[in-house]
């Protein structure tokens, strides 16, 4: 039979019950965090990072790079490939390619970290899609940049 | 039972447009009452407040290929979701919204259709043993263990209910809540009731036959287009005619200042639906022998000794 | 569990009993992982964890890159503590090379580590009680961990697989909205830690599934080699931060939560309060938080001496053990990672028996398990 010790417990549990209950309706009535994307967006922090990308030289509006290729030997998953030849009349290398096969990239900020010119930088790409992997596997990042040659 | 052979199909057509039209509001509201209550829109995109999202996926889900898998029994599996949800329609004919608006007025409706809805549990365990899945076989011999844990409990505060009307039409235990709804009287009853249906509704947190997080998707784990469509359909009509119940044995039916019957009747169900939906979206789910013996040894005693209670109280 | 055994095959199904293929695709297992249960009715007489799916050859791996390149992959193992294994291998290494770190450092490497810890232990809290089959406590917790997640990501650059620290110190220095950010996410959070507790810790559905379930005696716990929460539920007070300080943790006063009944409640409890715990380290690093430099003067390409390191992190799950062994060149010459999922799941086989399916995974999902550190 029930003791009284029974029932004190199912009156308690019943009691916790609605307790959890008046959280779960607390709920309904805060704002909703989410956001409605892709007609609102979160704010994108300032160390977010997308994709490397090449910087332009202030002056010149050329990439960067001096195709030192410490980036590409650092980069713990060898997805970048970079070449540099001397344009016409200059005196330091500059590259001529540079593609990253962004499939395999970590994101980790190793090669950005390594480049002795700061030419690399995280960009702030983040709505990344494509109806074929080639996008992202021989993206030339020199490609909006002012070719020296 | 005079009732003519058209009637019967008008009543049909009647109730096939509530099923399919409970259904699609029922599973709108269910995703938007998750959603809030997990600071979430729930849908949105299709329709004002995604109240067309339903509707996609229905379209969606009917044109969907129904996979059957290989060595299912398949008459059974084809079978199952059809058991599930026929009983329905005629579940949902004594059911009166108010006064005049009843399909077909039965003297021993309660019955019908507490006995009707037992065919829910059949249908459950035909998919179960249909799929050849051991998922399946598992949630369909979970919903049958939970039967009867939940009906005696159930059977017994309807009987007291019974007992106080001295009738078993539902719009004489209705009219005999004049003065009074029963609820009044009964609140730890209606407890009880409220329990009981969001077991025999196998939803959460007694959802032990569909237990996803266990049973992946239980006794429809191996169902996809149209006989998921007629499982959702079903617990979505099982679920109404649970809470039309409640509010015609505890809270008055379609009784109510100012408005209009009907509409004091859906305001009724659809607030008791809430109800169960509220419980989903906070309680984690028992374990199965915690619910055997929550019928037990905590349901049954309770209404047990309420019964004799009333029994003595009416006596006087 | 060799002694006891029995040579079920997948087969051999007699009339009474059965196989359950669980996993690798299953929504209980977390990932995948893949138990193949003989089951009596509900009842499991035995389950056989099925490892491997996820082995990318982690330690192998990391014999052919160089220290600096490994730093991505560990964080990998753990994608829900993945500052936990940054700060292990960053300070194996250190210690290895015998490099110094300046105290700023030390300090930011603990407040990131610490939220990263407050948001595994989120994370496992909705997922555990998804487990259990409540719905609203895993976005609950999200909405928690999102905010941590945004600060985060504000000095990491990225929400989950972090890779943040360098050899000597960091590489970017954290600023003030960072640290008011973090301020008043402690704030806020204490308060909102009520509302966990009335959902879900009183909540007696949930005491009733968690209590006595899946015990775990101390004499398992100290001979399955067992740590993290898991541990520290069956009554031993060990945690690493205090034992074998790293990274500055013996300046900070805190608590090492211990519950002596060893169930699944136990590990909740000891989880819940290392929330609180962990909270607390912040608000000291907080306040002592030192100028100065964030790297010291570190060479370029690492050529360790030769010889050999063991380091030890709590990570949010238990812990983690880097032994590096070091032949003088640019590549570690072998490297073995002990991680603590592995050991804790080695036990699950030994609790499994005898219990109810429902039980079984609660169990499962009381260890907080990431399957690809176990796999690694
Ligand atoms: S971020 Fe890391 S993985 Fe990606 S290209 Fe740079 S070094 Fe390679
Ligand atoms: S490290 Fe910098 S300069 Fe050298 S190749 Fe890479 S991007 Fe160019």
């Amino acid at each position: 039979m029930m003791d009284c010790c029974h029932i004190r417990e199912v009156v308690q549990g019943f009691f916790s019950l609605l307790v959890g209950m008046r959280v779960t309706m607390g709920n309904m009535f805060v704002k909703p965090h989410t956001v409605q994307w892709p007609r609102e967006t979160a704010p994108l922090p300032p160390g977010f990072r997308g994709h490397i990308m090449m910087l332009p030289d202030e002056i010149t509006r050329y990439p960067k790079c001096i195709a030192c290729t410490a980036c590409a030997r650092n980069c713990p998953s060898q997805c970048i490939t970079v070449t540099g030849r001397k344009p016409a009349g200059a005196k330091k290398k500059l590259a001529d390619c540079f593609v990253l096969d962004f499939t395999k990239c970590s994101l980790c900020g190793i090669c950005v970290e390594s480049c002795p010119v700061g030419a690399l930088d995280f960009s702030r790409d983040y709505a990344l899609a494509a109806y074929s992997k080639d996008d992202f596997n021989r993206m030339n990042l020199l490609e909006d940049l002012v070719s020296p040659f | 039972m005079n009732v003519s052979f058209v009637a019967i199909i008008c009543y049909l057509l009647g109730i096939s447009a509530v099923v399919g039209l409970n259904a699609v509001i029922l599973v709108w509201l269910e995703r938007k009452v998750a959603g809030h209550m997990q600071f979430r829109y729930g849908p949105m995109e299709v329709g004002p407040h995604g109240l067309l999202q339903t509707l996609a996926d229905g379209i969606k889900l009917v044109s969907k290929q129904l996979v059957i898998p290989d060595k299912a029994d398949k008459p059974l599996f084809l079978l199952a979701p059809v058991v599930s949800l026929v009983p329905i329609f005629a579940a949902m004919m004594p059911l009166p919204l108010s006064e005049s608006v009843q399909a077909w007025e039965l003297n021993i409706g309660l019955l019908f259709i507490i006995a009707l809805g037992l065919l829910n549990t059949l249908g459950i365990l035909l998919a179960g043993w249909g799929s050849n899945n051991k998922y399946a076989l598992l949630g369909g011999s979970r919903a049958v263990a939970q039967i009867l844990a939940y009906k005696i409990p159930l059977l017994i505060s309807v009987m007291t209910i019974i007992m106080m009307s001295g009738s078993y039409s539902l719009r004489d235990i209705v009219l005999a809540q004049n003065h009074g709804w029963y609820v009044l009287y009964q609140p730890l009853l209606f407890i009880v009731y409220i329990t009981a249906i969001t077991l025999e509704t196998n939803r959460s947190p007694f959802d032990f036959s569909e237990a996803e997080s266990e049973l992946v998707a239980g006794f429809h784990t191996e169902y996809s287009g149209m006989g998921f469509s007629l499982f959702f359909l079903a617990e979505y009509s099982y679920m109404f005619i649970a809470a039309a119940l409640a509010s015609i044995l505890f809270l008055g039916g379609w009784q109510g200042p100012w408005l209009p019957g009907p509409v004091w009747s859906l305001i009724k169900i659809y607030g008791i639906i809430f109800l169960l939906m509220w419980f989903r979206w906070t309680f984690p789910r028992l374990r199965i022998d915690q619910m055997l013996s929550l019928g037990w040894k905590i349901l049954l005693p309770i209404t047990l000794v309420n019964f004799l209670v009333t029994a003595g109280v009416l006596a006087l | 569990m060799k002694e006891q055994a029995p040579t079920y095959t997948l087969e051999q199904i007699d009339e009474e009993n059965f196989a359950l293929n669980l996993g690798p695709q299953h929504p209980g297992t977390h990932g995948v992982l893949r138990v193949i249960l003989h089951m009596d009715g509900e009842y499991i007489l035995y389950a056989d964890p099925i490892l491997g799916y996820g082995h990318r050859m982690q330690e192998k791996v990391a014999e052919n890159m160089t220290y600096l390149q490994v730093l991505p992959y560990v964080c990998r193992m753990d994608y829900l503590g993945a500052l936990s294994y940054n700060l292990a291998w960053v300070c194996a290494v250190e210690k290895l090379c015998e490099f110094e770190v300046p105290d700023r450092a030390s300090v930011v490497r603990v407040i990131a580590t610490e939220l990263n810890r407050i948001s595994s232990h989120l994370l496992w809290w909705g997922a555990y009680l998804l487990d259990l089959g409540a719905f609203t406590p895993f976005l609950q917790a999200f909405t928690d961990r999102e905010l941590i997640l945004d600060l985060l990501e504000y000095i990491t650059g990225s929400r989950l697989t972090y890779c943040y620290f360098r050899f000597g110190g960091l590489p970017s220095d954290v600023d003030d909205v960072f640290l008011t950010g973090v301020r008043d996410f402690i704030e806020g959070f204490r308060g909102r830690l009520k509302n966990y507790h009335d959902l879900v810790t009183g909540n007696v559905i949930f005491y009733h599934r968690s209590a006595d379930v899946g015990v775990i005696l101390p004499f398992d716990a100290a001979g399955y080699g067992l740590s993290g929460p898991v541990l520290r539920g069956s009554g031993f007070a060990y945690d690493v931060r205090r034992h074998e300080p790293y990274s500055g943790y013996d300046r900070f006063d805190f608590e090492i939560p211990v519950e002596e009944t060893g169930d699944c409640m136990a590990r909740y409890n000891v989880r819940m309060a290392e929330i609180e715990q962990s909270m607390n380290i912040i608000e000291q690093a907080l306040n002592t938080i030192p100028d100065g430099p964030i790297r010291s003067k570190v060479p370029k390409i690492i050529k360790p001496p030769e010889g050999e390191v063991t380091m030890a992190v709590e990570t949010p799950r238990g812990e983690l053990v880097i032994y590096i062994v070091s032949d003088g060149t640019k590549k570690p010459y072998r490297v073995k990672y002990r991680v603590p999922s592995f050991s804790n799941l080695s036990i699950f086989a030994k609790l499994a028996r005898g219990q109810l399916l429902a039980d079984a995974l609660a169990v499962l999902g009381s260890f907080d398990l990431v399957i690809p550190e176990v796999d690694r």
